[in-house]
């Protein structure tokens, strides 16, 4: 069963230097609360694994907090880069980044498959793309009916996974509504999962229908993270912050004003550096 | 009227959408292009985003794939694994709209890396859908402004397979999908050659010149024998296409990307 606990126990007692771990949440529910507060407990070596590494892993990279990203696209979406990735990626800081580089369709089976207790994910993908080369954890494998040559990736099995998600009930069973990404698989390939809500309620209403609902058996952790998702959104609670997307381009071009914007906005202010 | 480079680009992209098809939408300019096409000619064309939204029918454009407008006018939203197995690797999409930092002339795209994959001059965002979006859909729109950075000779990186290195491996794949058979640009409409897949250009938008073309494209680029000049925005997709923009500026509270 889940325990109910605060946000900064539930990362302090679950999340730990050297884990992989996957912060999921596909545009919508991004959990940003809970990244930062990795963040602040300075978290470190971590192995970082998002489809989508988005701000929130441009803050952790910049942070020092990773030494290996698993991704798939690692743009600002509408935006442009990802500042922090390409200088970590480009010149090594803070500090160099392993990268191991998917496709999406390639990470949203492996998380299936992960999910499915399976090694591998197979399905049709890579076809004639350079991706296999620099990839060596991309292989194929010849299905054993037809013959046709099919893509294999390793299963995704995260030490960790931290979701965001609209509600929880007393007991820790969490309600995704919306857009639902691929937490759910996430959390059931991880080892131990963390999910930061919007709000704990009675009763999540769900009864007769089938809205994705994690049993609290499936979780390690609940915290209560009111607007955690933010500048991500979500649905029912408030909207995506397109105007801070668009801003974080200028913060994360410029090494030191990024170190500025995150001792101001996420160490507290006991702990920024001087 | 008048119109700019980018509202031609648009259009040209637009017009090759029908009502039979079901399109897989990337964010930008190919997300304009398939709102435009629903809004004009094409009221019945099925939108699908890769974030799970299926036949989304959006007021205004997202900015990211995954915006709360694309779910809540959606007939229904699947998860992530499910668009990628059922929807789109199940062969459920007939055109994928993909761009990227750089084409050849087989169609085959870079979103990679430009200079060496270990040492990269520039790291860009990666494949994301569009390498499985390249073998999946029937067929591929590329849409890619016209520049000799973008239109090489030799990609740094072949992240999505158009028609292949030397335009046969498509074929040895056994694929039975068609691949790239359009890429649209600021300058003109491209379609490959049939037999060699080498794509040729085959309407110059007005005002264009065959020489601007060859200028800006990184490869000896071939023309079509029967060359013809893209027909100009008409007032109603203008028209259309800018109360889309007004609006979707008006709601991000950013200036449009067009």
């Amino acid at each position: 069963m889940a325990e109910i606990l605060s946000l900064s126990e539930a990362i302090s007692r679950f999340v730990r230097s050297g884990d992989s771990l996957a912060l999921e949440g596909f545009t919508h529910l991004i959990p940003f609360a809970a990244g930062h507060e990795i963040i602040r407990q300075e978290i470190t070596d971590l192995t970082l694994i998002r489809m989508t590494p988005d701000l929130i892993y441009d803050q952790m990279i910049g942070s020092g907090c990773a030494q290996k990203l698993v991704f798939s696209w690692g743009g600002n979406p509408g935006v442009g880069s990802l500042h922090r990735l390409r200088d970590a990626v480009e010149r090594g800081w803070p500090r160099p980044l392993e990268i191991e580089e998917h496709s999406h369709s390639a990470m949203a089976h492996a998380y299936a498959a992960g999910a499915a207790g399976m090694p591998c994910a197979v399905f049709k993908g890579y076809l004639g793309s350079e991706l296999q080369a620099v990839n060596p954890r991309i292989k194929s494998i010849a299905c054993p009916f037809t013959g046709e040559t099919l893509a294999a990736v390793p299963a995704l099995r995260p030490d960790v996974a931290v979701i965001h998600a609209q509600k929880a009930d007393r007991t820790g069973n969490v309600l995704i509504a919306g857009i639902v990404g691929v937490q759910k698989e996430a959390v059931l390939a991880a080892q131990r999962a963390v999910a930061t809500v919007e709000e704990i309620v009675d009763d999540l209403g769900t009864t007769g229908t089938n809205a994705i609902v994690l049993p609290s058996w499936t979780l390690s952790a609940v915290a209560l993270a009111p607007g955690g998702a933010r500048p991500s959104y979500a649905y029912g609670y408030y909207g995506r912050d397109n105007g801070f997307y668009t801003a974080w381009d200028a913060i994360a071009r410029d090494r030191a004003r990024f170190t500025a914007w995150i001792d101001a906005n996420v160490r507290r202010p006991s702990e920024a550096r001087a | 009227m008048t119109y700019s480079a980018s509202e031609m680009m648009t259009v040209a992209a637009a017009r090759a959408l029908t009502n039979d098809d079901i399109c897989f939408v990337g964010i930008g300019l190919p997300s304009a292009a398939c709102n435009l096409a629903r809004l004009t000619h094409a009221p019945r064309l099925t939108l699908v985003y890769e974030s799970g939204t299926l036949e989304t029918k959006p007021n205004v454009l997202p900015l990211s794939i995954g915006d709360g407008e694309l779910y809540e006018t959606a007939l229904t939203t699947v998860s992530v694994p499910e668009m990628f197995q059922y929807w789109l690797q199940g062969g459920r999409i007939t055109v994928g709209f993909l761009g990227g930092a750089q084409v050849d002339r087989y169609g085959n795209l870079n979103s990679t890396i430009i200079g060496s994959y270990a040492k990269p001059k520039v790291r860009l965002p990666g494949s994301g859908g569009a390498t499985e979006i390249a073998t999946s859909c029937h067929r591929i729109y590329i849409v890619l402004r016209h520049g000799r950075k973008s239109f090489v000779d030799k990609l740094d990186f072949l992240t999505s397979l158009g028609h292949g290195p030397s335009g046969r491996e498509r074929r040895a794949l056994g694929l039975r999908t068609e691949g790239p058979s359009l890429i649209v640009t600021d300058l003109c409409t491209m379609r490959p050659d049939p037999e060699s897949k080498e794509f040729e250009v085959v309407t110059l938008h007005p005002g264009v010149s065959a020489d601007a073309v060859r200028e800006n494209t990184g490869w000896p680029v071939r023309f079509a024998g029967q060359l013809r000049e893209t027909p100009p925005p008409s007032h109603t997709e203008l028209g259309v296409l800018r109360d889309l923009n007004a609006r979707t500026a008006q709601a991000h509270g950013v200036t449009s990307a067009e």
